[in-house]
C-alpha cells in the first residue's frame, strides 16, 4: 500500500494517467475544495467590488470588512426552510440543482494547473470540458420545468436557447485555437511519434503547443488569435449567464428566472455550480490563449535570473495581500467596539504574511510556480467578470440572439477558415 | 499497435463497470417507455445515453464518447426537452400508452432475442476475440488522420448532406427568403 502512495511520486505525469487510484483522489479532494473555496472568496469580492464601484461599503458587519460573510450566508443557506412547490414535479425538482452542480464540477477533471498538476489528461480534454459544461443547460430547463410556475419556465426557455445559441460561436473560436496546435507538429506535444502535423484536443497538450510554438495563442497570426480570443470572453459570459447576458434571471422582468422557487440549500446549489461554472470557462480561456501554466514571457526571458525574479511572485502577492490587510487596521476606527475586529484583521493579515513568508523558500516556490500563474490568469478573468456586472447593463433578448447569430458567429467561422489557410500557406 | 494499455496503468475493475454501466442503460431504457410523463422518459433516456458515453470511455473510444455527450445528450435532447416542456402534457398523459399489438410485438422481440442469442453462440467465428485495442494516447488523433486523409471523400459527401438538410430546414420554416 505505502509502495503504491510512494510510487507516483517520482513520476511526471497526472495521477490519472498513472493509474495511481490513490493521488487522483486526493487530486480530486484538493482540487474540489480549492474551487468551493474559490467560490466562497469570489462571492465576498463581487459583493465588495460591486459595492465599491457604486460607491457603497458593501458587507461590513459580520467579520472585519464583511470577510466572514461568505460563512454566515452557508449557514443562513442551510438552516433555511426548504419549499417545495405542492404542485411541482418532486424528483425533476429535487434532482435539478445536483445536475448543475456535477455539470459544472465534473469538467474540472480536466483542467491543468501545471504539467502534473491535473486530476487526468484526457486526449479529448477540451472537447470534454465544452460537453459536460453543455449539460448544465439540462438542469436549468429541468429546474424550470419542474418549478411548474410561469417565471421559471420562460427564465428556463430563455436560458436554454440563450445557451445554445452562444455555444456554437464559443465552439468556432475553440476550433480556430484548436487548429493552432496542428502547426510545427512533428510530434512534439506529447501526442506520440507519427503524428506529425495533428495537432492535439489534450488541455496539457494544447498548452505544451503553445510553449513549443513559442506564443500565446492570442498573439498567434495577430489579429485572429486575438478575435478568436474576444468571441470567446464574450460567448463565456452568456454561457454562465451572468451580467449583461443574465436574462434568464433578469430580476426586472422575471424575478429571479428558472430558480424562482428555489430556496435554502438548494438554491445555494445553483449558486455554486454558477460560480464553479464560471472558473471553469475562465480556465478553458486561459488554457487555450494565455498559455495556462506557464508564467509570462517564458520563452523570451529565460534563465536563471529571469527565473528567480518571477518565482518571487507568489510570494510578493500574499505580501502585498498582507500590507492591504495591515492598511485596513491601521485605518479600522479606534472605538473600543471595533477591538475584536481589528485583532481579527490583524491575524488575517499576519496568516497571508506568513503564507507569503513560506512561498519565498526554494523548494516551495519552484513548486508553486505553475499552480500560481494558472490562478492568477484565472483570476483576472473573475474579476473582468465583476466589472462586466458593474458596467453593462443587460442586453434585451432579441438583441442578444442577434449578436450571438448575427455578430459573433460569422466572425467565428470567418477566424477560423482565415486560421486554416494562414497555417497551410505559413 | 501492442500495448493494450500505457505501461504502468491498471484498467480498474473492467467487468465491474461493463457489468454496472450496461445495466444503468437497461434500467434506463426499461424506463424510457413505462414512465408516463414524457419529460421523465426524456430524462431517462438522456441518462442512458449519458451510461452509454461510458461503456465508448471502456472501448478505448474517448473522442465516440465526447461527441457522444456534446451531439446527444448536450444538443439534441435539449431541443428534445424544449419541445416536449412546450407542448399540452395533460392530453398526451390520458392516452393510452401502449396499443393492443401484443402478438406481432411478442413476435419481434422473439426474432430479434433469437438473432442476439445467435450471434452470441455462432458469432465468436465470425468476430475474432482478441482485437488487440488501439493505443489510447493517440486514437483522436488518429480518427482526425483517416477522416481527412484516407476517408476523405466519404467525409465530404456526408458534410454535403448536411448542409442541404440545414438548407432545406431553413427553407421549410422561412415562406419568404
Amino acid at each position: 500500500m505505502l509502495d503504491y502512495i510512494t510510487s507516483y511520486l517520482g513520476s511526471n505525469t497526472t495521477p490519472g494517467q498513472a493509474g495511481n487510484v490513490f493521488w487522483a483522489l486526493v487530486y480530486i479532494m484538493v482540487v474540489f475544495g480549492g474551487i468551493s473555496v474559490a467560490v466562497m472568496a469570489m462571492n465576498w469580492l463581487e459583493r465588495k467590488a460591486l459595492a465599491h464601484f457604486q460607491i457603497r461599503l458593501g458587507p461590513m458587519r459580520v467579520g472585519p470588512h464583511g470577510l466572514l460573510q461568505p460563512i454566515a450566508d452557508a449557514i443562513k443557506l442551510m438552516t433555511k426552510e426548504d419549499i417545495i412547490p405542492s404542485e411541482a414535479d418532486k424528483f425533476v425538482f429535487w434532482i435539478a440543482p445536483l445536475i448543475i452542480l456535477c455539470a459544472s464540477f465534473a469538467v474540472y477533471i480536466v483542467v491543468p494547473f501545471g504539467p502534473t498538476h491535473a486530476i487526468t489528461d484526457l486526449n479529448i480534454g477540451i472537447l470534454f470540458m465544452l460537453g459536460v459544461s453543455s449539460l448544465s443547460v439540462l438542469g436549468v430547463v429541468m429546474a424550470g420545468w419542474a418549478s411548474n410556475s410561469h417565471y421559471p419556465l420562460i427564465g428556463a426557455l430563455r436560458s436554454s436557447a440563450q445557451m445554445v445559441s452562444y455555444e456554437v460561436a464559443m465552439g468556432m473560436a475553440v476550433v480556430s485555437a484548436i487548429l493552432m496546435t496542428s502547426l510545427h507538429g512533428l510530434g512534439a506535444y506529447g501526442v506520440g511519434t507519427g503524428t506529425s502535423g495533428t495537432g492535439t484536443l489534450s488541455m496539457i497538450g494544447i498548452v505544451q503547443a503553445q510553449y513549443e510554438q513559442q506564443v500565446w495563442f492570442l498573439f498567434k497570426f495577430f489579429p485572429l488569435g486575438f478575435i478568436a480570443f474576444g468571441i470567446f470572453a464574450i460567448a463565456m459570459v452568456a454561457e454562465t449567464n451572468r451580467a449583461p447576458f443574465d436574462l434568464p434571471e433578469a430580476e426586472s422582468e422575471l424575478t429571479a428566472g428558472f430558480h424562482t422557487e428555489y430556496s435554502g440549500l438548494r438554491w445555494s446549489l445553483f449558486m455554486l455550480g454558477e460560480y464553479a461554472a464560471m472558473i471553469a470557462v475562465s480556465s478553458i480561456a486561459v488554457t487555450l490563449w494565455l498559455g495556462g501554466w506557464y508564467r509570462p514571457f517564458a520563452n523570451a526571458l529565460t534563465g536563471d535570473t529571469w527565473d528567480l525574479v518571477f518565482s518571487l511572485f507568489p510570494g510578493f502577492t500574499f505580501l502585498a495581500l498582507a500590507v492591504i490587510a495591515f492598511v485596513g487596521v491601521v485605518r479600522m476606527p479606534k472605538h473600543p467596539y471595533f477591538r475584536v475586529q481589528t485583532i481579527g484583521l490583524a491575524g488575517f493579515g499576519i496568516v497571508l504574511g506568513l503564507i507569503g513568508l513560506i512561498l519565498f523558500a526554494p523548494p516551495v516556490r519552484d513548486r508553486i510556480q505553475d499552480i500560481f500563474w494558472f490562478v492568477a490568469k484565472v483570476a483576472g478573468f473573475m474579476y473582468l467578470y465583476i466589472w462586466y456586472r458593474a458596467t453593462f447593463p443587460r442586453y434585451r433578448f432579441d438583441q442578444l440572439m442577434k449578436v450571438g447569430w448575427k455578430v459573433l458567429l460569422p466572425i467565428g467561422i470567418g477566424v477560423l477558415i482565415l486560421t486554416a489557410i494562414l497555417g497551410v500557406v505559413l | 499497435m501492442q500495448p493494450i494499455v500505457q505501461p504502468g496503468m491498471q484498467p480498474v475493475a473492467t467487468t465491474f463497470f461493463f457489468y454496472f454501466l450496461s445495466g444503468l442503460t437497461l434500467l434506463s431504457g426499461v424506463l424510457v417507455i413505462t414512465r408516463k410523463s414524457p419529460v421523465h422518459s426524456a430524462l431517462a433516456l438522456i441518462f442512458g445515453l449519458l451510461t452509454q458515453a461510458g461503456l465508448y470511455l471502456m472501448l478505448y473510444a474517448p473522442f465516440v464518447a465526447g461527441v457522444q455527450i456534446i451531439l446527444y445528450a448536450g444538443g439534441i435532447m435539449v431541443l428534445f426537452l424544449f419541445v416536449i416542456m412546450l407542448v399540452n402534457l395533460e392530453r398526451s398523459q390520458k392516452e393510452e400508452q401502449f396499443n393492443k399489438q401484443w402478438l406481432i410485438g411478442l413476435l419481434a422481440a422473439i426474432a430479434l432475442g433469437a438473432l442476439f442469442i445467435i450471434v452470441y453462440v455462432k458469432g465468436k467465428s465470425f468476430f475474432p476475440v482478441g482485437i488487440p485495442q488501439p493505443i489510447e494516447s493517440n486514437n483522436t488523433q488518429q480518427i482526425g488522420v483517416m477522416l481527412y486523409g484516407q476517408y476523405m471523400f466519404a467525409f465530404e459527401i456526408a458534410s454535403l448532406l448536411l448542409l442541404v438538410a440545414i438548407i432545406g430546414a431553413v427553407v421549410m420554416a422561412k415562406k419568404r427568403i
